[in-house]
């Protein structure tokens, strides 16, 4: 009986998934321009929600910062192609290196220190705020000016003439992050790291090495968001501090898990499918009437929070799981 | 020490002051619901635009507006608890981290559709001059929003230590079962005490209306500074959030003096974090630290 709710569960889980990706792929071939552009909205949010899905949905450790990594991401590979010359696939892998060195040091820093729930919260705003002001006011770093980047076509520099080459490139990524996320929460390391999120002591005393764990998914969280940095430099052609440090980066992070379901596999990539269409549909709704689009966005966090507390793909999981009883 | 240092510092401890209050309402929220509230900066900017509304539509000289301002505020501050906090007062922190931040939101855009996004600014007669004190410079606002500070702050601790419905609130604070089985009322309770709370941020926030330009987003940045008080202090020690509030303004303004304003705000985050590794109870201990 047990083994058929999983079973079924698991298909549930597959067919979602599956769905997602035929839409994904069929949809820059029907889409124009504009459509384009509100698609690859989506992934960068799916891929920087899968980023925050393994550190926080998964491994229970409250990020309030991803924009830091995020950040590091654009900037590492940004200022590698304009003052070295280095191709920006280059400076993807250095971002992201770079962004799970710092995602490890604030992790080390605030485990040994014990720090928990909202006050772990606090301590990556915090630095991803000290990032920005950094950022904002060193020459070296470009200051307040941002970055440019100079537009030539050519795959070696990251930049394409043709969107759909961008759109495919950031669903490649979000694949494999999603990917990498079903695999990792099938074998030992996901479940350690869902045992450490459930009860951390607990986990401990049975022989899971916490701290190791959960410095290794802030890594690997804050290289994924990274990536999404980088791609975001490159497509957008601009970065500056107030882009990419700012907490509303971060909340981008976190939002589509909400809404889709944290700790879910599927979870972040339907939030984000939920939440930038809306915007958009809002955006264009109550043209000429700023901030109506994040008043919209504000009640649907409260609502979910209050009334959805698993999102909508944890919900149905939980459904299908409470058949049990 | 030259001038210029007494200046910074005369200017630290009035800005202290406000930073103080606005940090006094966080730790009291904190300290009875247990709530990290990120709508704070936002409930802030309601307050400066409660001012500022209530001055530039109404005619009200801005600091008679004030007490119409603390009404309002606790009436929102009251409502805000009844729905959404009271849903999820005893969800994991990241729930109620995530819900304050969605008010945020609401609250900021609603100002923003209302007020727009353009600064406004509000002179009040006869206090525009700067004020000479030896060799200082004194802005008028800023002593006024000093000493209003000074009596609101009276007003809070005469309400928390000398009234039936402040022994309530502090003993909600302590242990919320064990009030509620002597007969207090904790529901309410929260209501008022996040009311109170709303006052002292909303007060905070229309003290700065006639000392700076606002606009509907600039809650968010008094906001971190607020969260650095508090934990300073100890989230919930509410003498504590008072003493770091000046610290902090001190700090702050003496860093800019000698350092420069951006590298002023960096050595604020750095204390910050420093203090929430080292000593999360805060400087002055007895802050309530949430195991969870």
């Amino acid at each position: 009986m047990e083994g058929e709710i999983v079973v079924k569960t698991k298909r549930v889980e597959q067919g979602t998934l599956l769905i997602l990706l035929v839409i994904a792929l069929i949809f820059p071939l029907l889409s124009e321009r504009y459509m384009l552009s509100v698609g690859i909205s989506i992934l960068i949010m799916a891929l920087l929600g899968q980023s925050w899905n393994i550190m926080s949905g998964y491994a229970g450790q409250f990020s309030f910062g991803h924009a830091a990594f995020f950040g590091l991401g654009a900037y590492t590979s940004s200022i590698l192609y304009i003052d070295f010359n280095i191709s920006p696939w280059v400076g993807m892998i250095a971002g992201m290196c770079v962004a799970a060195l710092v995602g490890v040091l604030i992790g080390f820093l605030s485990f040994r220190y014990k720090l928990r729930g909202d006050f772990f919260a606090l301590v990556t705003l915090a630095f991803a705020e000290i990032l920005r002001v950094l950022f904002n006011n060193t020459k070296a770093l470009k200051g307040a000016t941002g970055i440019l980047i100079p537009y030539k076509d050519a795959w070696k520099e990251f930049q394409f003439a043709n969107d759909r080459i961008f759109y495919f490139i950031i669903l490649g990524m979000v694949i494999l992050a999603t990917l990498f996320i079903g695999v990792m929460s099938r074998r030992k390391f996901g479940i350690f790291l869902i045992a450490i999120k459930e009860n951390q002591e607990a986990a401990g005393s049975l022989g899971v090495p916490v701290l190791q764990y959960k410095l290794v998914a802030m890594a690997i969280s804050a290289a994924i968001a990274a990536m999404a940095g980088t791609f975001y430099a490159q497509y957008y052609g601009f970065i500056d501090p107030t882009v990419v440090f700012v907490s509303s980066i971060s909340v981008e992070a976190i939002v589509p898990c909400i809404i889709g379901g944290a700790g879910t596999l599927g979870g972040p990539l339907l939030g984000a499918l939920v939440i930038i269409p809306l915007q958009e549909l809002s955006n264009n709704l109550f043209e000429g009437i700023n901030g109506m689009n994040m008043i919209i966005y504000g009640v649907l966090i409260v609502l979910f929070v209050v009334f959805c507390r698993d999102g909508i793909y944890g919900t149905v999981i939980r459904r299908l799981k409470g058949a049990r009883s | 020490m030259s001038i210029q240092v007494l200046q910074s510092l005369l200017d630290g401890i009035l800005m202290g002051g406000v930073y103080a209050l606005a940090a006094l309402g966080l730790s009291l929220i904190f300290g009875v619901l247990k709530i990290t509230n990120f709508a704070h900066g936002a409930m802030m900017t309601v307050g400066m635009y409660v001012v500022y509304a209530l001055a530039s539509g109404l005619g009200f000289n801005a600091y008679l507006a004030l007490p119409f301002a603390m009404i309002l505020m606790f009436v929102i501050g009251f409502l805000i608890q009844r729905f959404p906090i009271h849903y999820i007062e005893h969800a994991p922190a990241h729930n109620q981290l995530l819900l304050t931040l969605g008010m945020a939101y609401i609250l900021e855009n609603v100002l923003l559709v209302i007020f727009t996004p353009n600064y406004k600014t509000l002179t009040v007669d006869g206090f525009e001059k700067a004020l000479r004190i030896g060799n200082l410079t004194v802005a008028p606002a800023k002593l006024v929003a000093f000493a209003v500070v000074v009596f609101v702050t009276g007003c809070i601790y005469f309400i928390l230590y000398r009234t039936h419905t402040g022994n309530s609130i502090r003993a909600s604070a302590q242990n919320d079962t064990g009030a509620k089985l002597m007969g207090i009322n904790v529901r309410n309770i929260r209501a008022i005490a996040f009311g109170l709370g709303a006052v002292c941020t909303g007060i905070a926030g229309g003290l700065l209306t006639p000392i700076m330009s606002i606009y509907p987003t600039l809650g968010e940045s008094f906001q971190l500074k607020c969260f650095v008080i508090a934990v300073l202090g100890g989230m919930g020690n509410l003498w504590g959030a008072l003493l770091s509030g000046l610290l902090i303004g001190v700090i702050e303004s003496l860093s800019s003096y000698y350092l420069g304003g951006s590298w002023s705000e960096m050595l604020i985050y750095g204390i910050f974090i420093l203090i929430l590794f080292v000593r999360p109870t805060g400087l002055f201990g007895r802050g309530n630290r949430r195991e969870n």
